[in-house]
Formats: C-alpha cells, structure tokens, sequence
C-alpha cells in the first residue's frame, strides 16, 4: 500500500516521451558561458582572468560565504570573457566564459580514487563543500550546508527523494536504473556525515523499475525503498517527510527540525563522485522533452552549455514553443531566452507548444474550493489569490500564512477561473519581504 | 550540433510557474450545473405545462440579457457564454410558480441579476445566491400572485391552489394524508413529483438524480445536501412532525442540492460548508414550524449567505505542520 499525504493533484504525467530513453552524453561544447552564482545564497568571486588556460574540474570562481558553492570549470580552454550573461534563475548574472580546446582534459590529479570509509566526517563534509554541489532537483541550495545540521537539531534519517513527481521529468528516473550502485555509495557517505542510521528512498509507484532496482541494491543495507502513491508534489520535502516518517515539518521549520534531511537522486551521485573520485560538479543529467521538442531525451550536458545547444541535440523544435520552461512544469521557472547556459540545478528544458499549457484569460474566483482541497499546506489559496490582487499583502501574511506556502502551483494547476493565485502569492511575499526590510531602516 | 533552433524571441511567455493547468473552466462548471437540472425542468414543463416553458425562458433570457446589457454598459468582457447567467435564470424559473404573468418572471431575473449579482461586483463577489434573493424579491413585491400554485394534472384533486406544506401549515397533516390517500402514496406522490409547488418542486427524484450526477463529476459535496436534509429530518422528528413528508416537500431537495451548493455563496472548506448546510436546514424547520410561512427553504438559504463570511473565517483548514 503506497502512502500519501492530504491534498495535491493528479495532472497528466507526459512522461513516457523519454521515460525509456537512457541517458546520452551530450558532445562537447565549443564554449560554455558559467554562471558566478548557480546555487542559494551569495555570488561567488571569480579566481581567473581573461586570457588564463584553465583545465576541466579546476576552480573558477570561490565561495565567499558559508551558504555558497563554488564553481568549476566544466571543460578545458580559454577564459575568453567574464561578463553579465542571461541566467535561468535571476536574470543575468556575472559568467565565465571559456572556449574549449577541444581536449576536455581534467586539471591535475583528477580524477582520483580514495576510499570514503577511510575518510572521517570533517573531511567528507570539505569534500562535499569543495566539489561545489548543490541540490540538483532544482532548489539548489548548497549541499555541505544542508549536510551540517546544528548539533541541536539530532539528525535520524536520511530520505533520497526519488519521487520525481514533476511531469515530462525523467532524469532522476534514469538515474536511479542506470547508476543505481552510485545512488547506494551517495547515500551511505550522506548517512555518515550526518551520523545517521536509516535510510529513506522514496519513489513514486509509476517507476516500478526504479523501485524494483533499488530495492535490489539496498539489500543487506539499513536503506529502506518505500514506493508513494503518483501524486503531486509528493518530491516536496514537507511532504515527502510526512508520507515516509509520518512527521510534520512545523509552520516555518526546516527538514532538519524532525530529525530528517533529503537530498534528490542527482545529488547523492555528485556526493559520490567527489568522494570516490574526486571529481566537482561540472555536469548533469536533464531531461529536454515537452510538445514542441522534435525528439526529447535525457541527457548528460555541461553545466555552461545553453538551452539553445541542449535543444539542438534533440532535433529542434517540431513545434513553435509558447514557454521555454527550466525544471518541470509545475514549478519550473519561464524563460524569455534560450541563451541561458544549463546550471546545477536544470533538472530539466522544457519546450511547451500552445497545447500543452492551457492557460485562459483569469476570471474572478468562484470559491470552488478546489485549490483548498488541493493544498498540501492546508492553506486558503483562494483567499490568497483575492488578498494578494487587492494589496492586502499582509493580511495574507498575519491571517491567511501565507509564507507557508511552498509554491508547489497545485491550486493553479486545479483552478477552474484560470487564476494566477502562486503569480498573487509571489508578489504578496515580496511586498512582504520589502515592507519589513523598509521598517529596518 | 546538426538541427538548427530557430525561434522568434520576444514570442515566449515569461509568467510565474505553474505551466500547466487542468481542463477544468467556470463554463464546463456551470453549464454541467445547467445540464444536471435539466430532467427537473423539463419534467416539470410535462406536468405544468406550456406556461411553465414560456416561464422558463423568459427567465432566463431575461438573465443573460440583463448580464449582456451590464457588462456592455460598464465595457466588462461579455461572458454570458459561461452559463452562469443561464442558471440563475434557470434556477429562478424552478423557484417560482409556472404560471405567473410574463413580467413577473422578467422582473424576478432582472432583479437577480442587476441586483444580487452585478451591483456586487458580478460572479464571483456576490453574497446571495441570486436566483433566491430573485424569488425574494419576487414574494415581496406579489405574495398572492406568488403563492397561487398552478393546477395540475395530480393526485391533489380540488386542492390545486395550495402546496403538501401549505395544506399541512392551514389543515393539518391528517388532512394532508387523507388528500393523498394513504402515507405510502404520499411519500410515493411526493418522491416521483405529482403535486402542486414551485416548477422545481415537483420531482425530487430527478433532482437527486441531477445532483448525484454533479457530486460525481465532483462539482459539488455529498456533504451539503445530505447534512441539510439530514438536520431538517431530525429536527421535524423531534418536534413530533413526519420527517419524511418534510424531506421531500417544498423547495428542500432543489434548495439542497442546487442553491446550498452554490459555490459563491458558501462556505469554501468541507467543513464551513457542513456548518452552513446544517445551519440552513436548522432555520428552514424553524421558519417552517414556528414562522409564518409554510416553507423556509429560500429565506434560510438565504439567511446562512450572511454568515458564510463569517464560517470562513473561523473554520480554516488544518495547516500542515500545525502540529508535530
């Protein structure tokens, strides 16, 4: 019997365009534009220069704060440019560009093998820190951070989120067939570091091969496969911690706050290849699908490639896309560009056409109370919507919890009246965010 | 790198996630709302005849042309395609008897749209249900002609002006039965519709039907209908009333499963909307025993869209991580 949580939605999957497709290796860029900034928190400061000959995996740009993550090099070449370039996430952003040599040869040393037992927790956490990673479901927010629970906050498991409850996403599907073992090797090295004895892989019952293959490598292991119902947003954190702990992460609180951390399929295979081999993040897997896609796929890319290469490689567009979209469709973010460059967190480049995406001109609220049943944080999204449109930002926020909410989109995806309400939520947060930074002065 | 990407930029929508959205729409709403009370209307023009036909359209003519004309007046996107203006009128029609004259009606529909609907900002912003607030207006402004019921082909011989609940309220339940023959071929005549009544009070049978058919498609709550018919049962029991007569007369079924359901006027949660059909059903027994009509179901409908803000804002739902 699958567990489940109250409320979510059951939008169509679209997953079967790539869900049978292995993973490719996308070729070699013949330039990548990477991003200063690619995770949560401050910007990173570049530590080369125009002109400077850099190999792949080499440091680019250094962390500058504990809640950031440094960047690497994800091919061999040239700096040929440090500037402002479009970034899928906030806009444009400071980039290292380099133009490949063709070699793609690794800097010195890399990669390596080393042996994770024998390395202690305040070296796999240095390890961690220093590969750059980040959470790869698209949040991006840096891993040794998360990996480093106050001692407080006594961490007892470790859930990998395996749900990938996004539709059209396939990449972390993939993964868990493909690269099965690595998952198992990430996983033991996170229990490690945080000391913790249980294991957690959560996977919606759609991926009975997944399950199946999973379950077979964690065998003699104290990791436990736990198949969920195909619901959405079961990959929420929240969420996932309820289904499989039955625990609630309190109104404003983090995972760590009942003892649990999670991290997505993606990152614990960058835990193991920075510990096992030495290798930083500098690529990842991500699925190009959606209407508009000639042949969509999963694919291994650069971080530094652009969406208009990634898009390439899958034959094109069949189909004049409405929404180019980073992540998946429920709470993936829009593009107005395809020369944005893939970062650490692209889970996914999604092409939508007309017909995919169904929006319709917004009408008043009906108060059908659909988005209330559909709410996984047991929120009024209706009278967010309502308050948000007519300023009332913190009425929201006082009566209505409105920082509660985690933008998981599923009472717009319900909304019959085409509302706009996580667009209303946004901008309520903000004016919130802004309101209080204004009473500080 | 082989294929080409060519894409006109500037073409792309750039809006907050999420990107996909059900099929769901305020039209397939309301015209399943419309198609679900379809057999009552039609049934009751099979038993009234054709004025309650010509009622009906007047209704609702007057309805979505009453919406066309403000909306145009106020240069408001003209959305009388949505079928909401349709089901007020439809819904006035069901409410009223079949044979008024034509501007009554007319009146009625206007009223529930101008009034109850528009000058409160138009769907959506409205408090009242306003088929009912039209009906309300309506008793106000011609009781007799609003209490004279239509004589039908029916079982009531020689009672034809007067409804199961008026004749109870005047002469007595005995007197009732004794119209209908027996209990049974009350309960049979009241359930299958031959009586006399507003044009939607007639067939309870068809109605439940209509209205399962919309808690299926999930368009409205088991809840709401069941809870106020359930309180209404209980509480005429308790008074030494027959329950069942009461369940199936007057305007309950329609008023439970069509106008108690109406999403803009009630409560949002699951729960809210309990409290509110109980609370209809409580105010309909009471103005049915105790007041000085013979039915309630209209003014405590009514009564509880007063409180409907109120319900949501005590009653919220339970907030994930409100506990631990």
């Amino acid at each position: 019997m699958a567990k489940s949580f109250r409320g979510g939605v059951h939008p169509d999957d679209r997953k079967r365009y790539t869900a049978a497709k292995p993973i490719e290796v996308a070729p070699l860029p013949q330039k990548v534009i990477i991003p200063t900034r690619q995770h949560l928190g401050a910007p990173c400061a570049p530590v080369v220069k125009v002109g400077d000959l850099v190999k792949k995996g080499q440091v680019i740009a250094e962390a500058q704060a504990f809640v950031a993550s440094p960047i690497h090099a994800s091919t061999s070449g040239k700096v040929v440019e440090i500037a402002e370039y479009p970034h899928p996430v906030f806009g444009s952003c400071q980039a290292v560009v380099i133009e490949s040599d063709g070699q793609d040869e690794w800097a010195p040393g890399l990669p390596l093998s080393r042996d994770w037992q024998s390395l202690d927790v305040k070296e796999l956490k240095e390890i961690i820190r220093q590969a750059g990673l980040v959470g790869m479901g698209g949040a991006t927010f840096p891993t040794h951070v998360k990996m480093s629970p106050p001692p407080e906050k006594p961490i007892d498991s470790f859930i990998l989120n395996g749900a990938e409850c996004e539709p059209y996403l396939t990449a972390d599907h993939r993964v868990m067939l493909e690269q099965t073992s690595r998952i198992v090797t990430g996983m033991k090295i996170a229990m490690k570091v945080l000391g913790v004895n249980k294991g957690y892989v959560g996977i919606e019952e759609n991926k009975p091969d997944a399950i199946e293959m999973m379950r077979k490598a964690c065998v003699g292991s104290n990791i436990e496969v736990v198949p969920l119902k195909t619901k959405y947003p079961q990959g929420a954190e929240k969420t996932l911690i309820k289904v499989i702990l039955d625990r609630e992460v309190p109104s404003g609180g983090l995972p760590m706050d009942v003892g649990a951390v999670v991290q997505n399929v993606g990152t614990v295979v960058a835990i193991a290849d920075a510990v096992e081999k030495g290798i930083p993040l500098i690529e990842r897997v991500a699925t190009v699908t959606g209407g508009a896609i000639a042949e969509p796929k999963n694919l291994l890319l650069r971080i530094g490639m652009t969406f208009a290469q990634a898009v390439a490689l899958c034959g094109g567009f069949k189909d004049q896309p409405v929404k180019v979209i980073m992540g998946g469709p429920m709470m993936g973010m829009a593009q107005r560009t395809l020369d944005v460059p893939v970062i650490k967190g692209t889970s996914g480049i999604l092409a939508l056409s007309a017909s995919d995406v169904n929006v319709g001109p917004e009408r008043p609220c009906i108060r059908c109370g659909r988005c209330v049943n559909a709410c996984p944080m047991g929120l009024v999204p209706s009278m967010l919507s309502v308050l948000g449109e007519r300023g009332a930002f913190a009425v929201a926020k006082e009566e209505y919890s409105l920082l509660d909410c985690v933008e998981c989109g599923s009472c717009v995806y319900v909304c019959p009246a085409k509302r706009n309400i996580v667009h209303y939520i946004k901008l309520s947060k903000a004016q919130n965010a802004a309101a209080a930074a204004a009473q500080k002065k | 790198m082989s294929a080409e990407v060519k894409l006109d930029v500037g073409t792309l929508t750039v809006s907050a996630s999420p990107h996909i959205r059900c099929d769901e729409s305020i039209a397939k709403i309301m015209w399943s709302v419309n198609m679900a009370l379809a057999p009552a209307a039609i049934f009751s023009v099979y038993r009234f005849g054709l004025p309650a036909l010509s009622t009906m359209v007047i209704c609702i003519v007057a309805a979505v042309a009453t919406e066309y004309f403000i909306q145009k007046w106020q240069n408001k996107p003209i959305t009388v395609n949505d079928g909401s203006a349709f089901l007020t009128g439809l819904l006035l029609a069901m409410n009223i008897p079949a044979t008024l004259p034509w501007y009554m009606p007319t009146f009625g529909a206007v009223a529930a749209i101008a009034i109850a609907k528009h000058t409160m900002g138009g769907l959506g912003y409205n408090i009242f249900n306003p088929a009912l607030v039209g009906r309300a207006i309506l008793l106000a402004s011609w009781p007799v002609a609003m209490t004279t019921w239509p004589e039908m082909a029916s079982k009531i011989d020689g009672v034809t002006s007067a409804t199961p609940l008026g004749i109870l309220k005047l002469q007595g339940y005995e007197k009732l039965v004794a119209i209908f023959g027996d209990k049974v071929e009350m309960y049979k005549a009241l359930f299958i519709g031959s009586r006399s009544g507003s044009m939607g009070e007639t067939s309870a049978l068809l109605l439940i039907l209509g209205g399962i058919f919309l808690i299926y498609r999930g368009y409205i709550n088991w809840q709401i209908p069941v809870f106020m018919i359930g309180t209404v049962g209980v509480l005429t029991a308790a008074a030494g009333h027959d329950p069942i007569m009461h369940m199936m007369s007057g305007g309950l079924i329609l008023g439970a499963f069509y106008m108690a359901t109406d999403m803009v006027t009630i409560p949002i949660t699951v729960k809210g909307q309990i409290v509110f059909a109980v609370g209809a059903g409580a105010l309909t027994v009471l103005i049915r025993l105790l007041g000085g009509y013979p039915e309630g179901v209209c003014y405590a409908i009514l009564l509880m869209n007063c409180v409907t803000p109120l319900i949501d804002l005590w009653i919220k739902p339970a907030k994930f991580g409100a506990r631990r």
